[in-house]
């Protein structure tokens, strides 16, 4: 699995290796542009002969169903973040692996949080060889200082979606920490102690991967309704004594932000929406799980009260502010990736109008059209824009690989797509000439909203038109980068080696750019 | 030389956009910096170009300097270099950022004056953005919002943010220590376009007096002769019961206000939200300013976390006569504006007289009528400083 050092530029003008992992990628070609044939990827035929009569499926360990399962090195394994902090499952699934002296795993997460900061002893010690997911916090720094075995790959949730359809990624052995499970394996995510809403992102991994373990610690008799997974996906059935941490399942992005500055462009975006004429009865809306984003949900439902207004669907992330917006009848449908808070999994369990989704539903390139499309507005954020409008949501100014994706790309395929940032965070300016990492394309993003100017892509003329005499600080890119850095001076770029640490896949599986190791010499 | 070791600016996990620079002169060694900082990579060469430049400006040739950097912006790392600096050696020069073009605007007697929110002199991070809430003005505070061990550098710091920052237009205030301490703030700055300077403890014309020609002398030193208005804070039972006199002290005293946390103590009483304690003192500062036509400022709502209370307290202020009230955190700005601002009712009956008013003058009636009622001239008054005040806020036009 070695890199050789070939590299190309894309149709965006990005240096990417051509041979990654011992695999040949495809360099991005433009939106659109790859249409991939022939059959999806497909798992073993299994036989339900081969499987007990009586259903029950489960083993007494986790470990011993790895075993079972068939752990050797080199394999891939799926696991993901429906606990986001308060996941244990995956890193003892590694402490199992390095005690079997199993070696060189690529770990397949739908995305990894700082409680997996614990696995940098088994990259170092050879336990993982590289990992496919996000990489946050401390990971993404031993990445980016170059002490990851292989390179990592960085996928949306839709390509990660995309990736194991295709066959690009074939998962050996996918771990499916549950909240509620039975002995068969149905599994859902809104009961039991760590209830955390939807499982959605197992829901390719339950399907397509080699072997399939669930593990809960809520069993109940057959049947576990609803079943979000199905047990006749699953080979085995894991009881533990805790799944997760409750407490930081639901923790951190749960409030609205109180920073009088963040409250400020929440506003500001709500109040471009509405002069947009984006805020109209039958619209439909997303935004994320931080701060700012919650705080523009709820001046989105000031704006929809004041005029009468009412959604026929957001897009999840749900939470306590957007159950409020549906039991109010001013939203039709939460449609839910993931529930930030309890009030999210109590609304999804009891209102049949609080609907769990997977990035099947919600983001698939591999689909016979995209649900995101569909969607009116979507207000995201961003680490860093360029003046053309890309922008950057892996890594920071300083080179270090810091976030994953999440659903961002995937987002910009809505309609309107907005970019709400502050113009400099500290004395780190957001807008800049040139972004450290090409996530998305500027030609997605819409307008750019910061505390001292809206900018909005050129390409636009309909919302140009529209806000032109609105009395909003409408400006152009570049005025936005110049304020930057009149205020903070212009800052010098970062130095990177010559290795890929990772590399960032658009929707469709092509690579869109690299993330190069910091030369901190 | 003063001191061995000199230090400024604010260190610890939760400080954004400041620094701590420790500063020792040496014998000999040349200039040895270390910087830890969080924009090392895309700023660290910036940074340190720019502290030898200053330390050079000092004449500091050889030096041990320790910046703990925490993502502060050239003028706070600057400010921050020169209290550290004058602590070791004296010197007369100050290292003046460039100042902005936009900053360098007057204001005027009779412009709002609704909300002022207080920013902490010695707190960088919480004044960058603070222009973009649009308060009527900003206060740059010396005075509580400083710890004693803090004053002599927030001198610098809040004399190179009236320089650097551009607080969108607003009207720049400062409020000056208490005096005498107060006299010595004036030359930090009265050269930086400072619009206003708030009084505080304000018991006598005398300290007004003597705060202007304090003024006189450094405007005539700097030759620099921008109008400066007076806001003296009365905080103190002396003070409520010299109020006509502070009033009336000086030509360039456009407001005056009440400081209840301290006039309670002063008395001896806790302060209520409901506030029978001041009423006397809120009706006497009140009746003060109305006599000699200056603004009327009512005390900072302390509790951030509670609008409704907030609005209520505004309400009551507004009905007693005063026309504006300081706040301590920009949420509270909206619910200042909204509620001293006229009300949708307000506006329409005030419309409704002075039609009456013109129709009367029109047709030579002797007399103003409004349905059955007699409007008499103040009525008309009262109605036309409602339009005013509606329009200038752009509550007037709004659904017409």
């Amino acid at each position: 699995m070695k890199n050789n050092n070939n590299f190309v530029f894309n149709a965006i003008g990005r240096k990417i290796p051509t041979n990654v992992n011992g695999k040949t990628v495809i360099p991005f070609m433009g939106i659109g542009k790859y249409l991939p044939e022939g059959n999806k990827h497909t798992s073993p035929i299994s036989t339900c002969a081969n499987f007990p009569s009586d259903g029950n499926k489960l083993l007494p360990t986790l470990k011993d169903s790895l075993i079972k399962a068939g752990l050797k090195s080199g394999m891939t394994i799926s696991t993901h973040h429906h606990f986001r902090n308060g996941d244990i499952i995956a890193n003892q699934i590694f402490d199992m692996a390095s005690e079997l002296g199993v070696k060189d795993l690529i770990w397949f997460p739908s995305a990894s949080f700082e409680c997996h900061a614990y696995l940098i002893k088994y990259l170092e010690n050879g336990t993982i060889h590289h990992i496919e997911g996000s990489m946050n916090g401390s990971l993404g720094r031993f990445a980016s200082d170059g002490l990851m075995k292989g390179c990592g790959v960085l996928r949306s949730h839709g390509g990660r979606y995309q990736s194991v359809q295709d066959g690009e990624v074939h998962i050996d052995i996918a771990v499916i920490a549950a909240p509620t499970a039975d002995s068969f394996g149905n599994a859902n995510g809104i009961d039991g102690p760590a209830a955390c809403g939807s499982l959605g992102f197992a829901l390719a991994d339950s399907e397509f991967a080699d072997k399939v373990i669930i593990v809960t610690d809520n069993l109940v008799v057959f049947p576990c309704i609803p079943w979000q997974i199905q047990g006749n996906n699953v080979d085995y059935v894991v009881q533990v004594e805790k799944v997760g941490l409750p407490e930081k399942i639901v923790s951190g992005t749960t409030e609205i932000t109180k920073s009088p500055d963040r409250l400020f462009l929440a506003e500001l975006t709500a109040k471009f929406c509405e002069a947009a004429e984006i805020i109209k009865n039958g619209f439909s809306f997303q935004s994320g799980a931080g701060g700012i984003s919650l705080a523009v949900g709820n001046y989105f439902k000031e704006i929809m009260v004041k005029n009468g207004i009412k959604a026929r669907f957001a897009r999840g992330g749900s939470n306590k502010y957007l159950v409020s917006m549906l039991e109010a009848g001013l939203v039709d449908y939460i449609l839910d990736g993931q529930t930030f808070d309890l009030e999210g999994v109590r609304s999804m369990r009891e209102n049949p109008n609080h609907v769990w989704t997977s990035p099947f539903t919600s983001y698939n390139y591999h689909s016979k059209g995209n649900f995101a499309s569909q969607v009116d507005v979507v207000i995201l954020g961003a680490t860093e824009i360029d003046v053309n409008f890309n922008a950057n949501v892996v890594t920071h100014s300083d080179g270090y690989l810091l976030h994953g994706i999440g659903g961002w790309q995937n987002c910009l395929f809505s309609k309107t797509v907005i970019l709400t940032v502050p113009l400099f965070r500290d004395r780190i300016p957001v807008i800049k000439d040139e972004v450290t990492t090409i996530c998305g394309p500027g030609e997605l993003i819409d307008v750019v909203i910061t505390e001292r100017g809206i900018a909005i892509n050129p390409l636009r003329v309909d919302l140009i038109e529209k806000t032109k005499d609105s009395g909003l600080p409408i400006v152009s890119m570049t005025e936005l980068k110049e304020m930057a850095e009149k205020i903070c001076g212009i800052p010098s770029k970062p130095k990177f080696g010559n290795k890929p640490i990772a590399i960032v896949k658009w929707v469709d599986g092509t690579v869109i750019d690299t993330v190069w190791g910091v030369d901190e010499s | 030389m003063k001191n061995q070791l000199g230090t400024a600016g604010n260190k610890g996990d939760k400080v954004r956009s400041d620094c701590f620079v420790s500063l020792e002169v040496t014998p000999s060694g040349g200039l040895q910096i270390e910087l830890t900082s969080k924009v090392k990579t895309l700023y660290g060469e910036s940074i340190i170009t720019l502290c030898k430049e200053i330390l050079v400006f000092f004449g500091i040739e050889n030096a041990m300097l320790i910046i703990d950097d925490k993502g502060a912006l050239p003028f706070v790392i600057s400010a921050r270099m020169e209290a550290a600096i004058k602590q070791l050696i004296y010197s007369e020069k100050e290292f003046l950022p460039e100042m902005l073009p936009e900053n360098v605007y007057s204001t005027t007697r009779h412009q709002h004056r609704i909300s002022r929110l207080y920013l902490p002199g010695n707190t960088p991070s919480l004044m960058l953005n603070a222009g973009i809430h649009a308060p009527n003005a900003i206060i740059l505070d010396l005075e509580d919002a400083v710890a004693i061990n803090k004053k002599a550098e927030a001198r610098f710091l809040v004399r190179n943010a009236l320089r650097s920052i551009d607080f969108s237009g607003v009207e720049r205030m400062v409020r000056i220590n208490q005096l005498p301490a107060g006299f010595d703030d004036l030359e930090f700055l009265l050269p930086h376009n400072v619009n206003l300077i708030l009084v505080p403890k304000c018991e006598s014309a005398i300290q007004i007096h003597q705060i202007n020609k304090k003024i006189a002398a450094l405007q005539t030193q700097k030759q620099m002769f921008r109008t400066v208005w007076l806001m003296p804070i009365i905080e103190s039972a002396m003070g409520v019961m010299k109020a006509l006199e502070i009033a009336q002290s000086a030509e360039n005293v456009v407001a005056m206000c009440i400081g209840l946390e301290d006039y309670t103590a002063d008395i001896g009483v806790q302060r209520t939200n409901k506030g029978n304690e001041s009423l006397f003192a809120r009706c006497q500062v009140i009746n003060a300013c109305k006599a000699v036509g200056i603004q009327a400022i009512d005390s900072v709502f302390s509790d951030i976390t509670d609008m409704e209370a907030l609005k209520q307290n505004v309400l009551q202020s507004k009905a007693l006569g005063f026309e504006g009230m300081g706040c301590i955190h920009p949420r509270q700005i909206r619910v200042i504006h909204d509620n001293f601002a006229p009300t949708h009712h307000e506006i329409e009956y005030a419309q409704k007289i002075v039609s009456a008013y013109f129709y009367a003058i029109e047709n030579g009636l002797g007399v103003v009528s409004l349905g059955t009622k007699m409007i008499d001239a103040p009525v008309v008054k009262r109605a036309q400083k409602t339009i005013e005040l509606a329009k200038s806020m752009d509550f007037f036009f709004e659904n017409q």
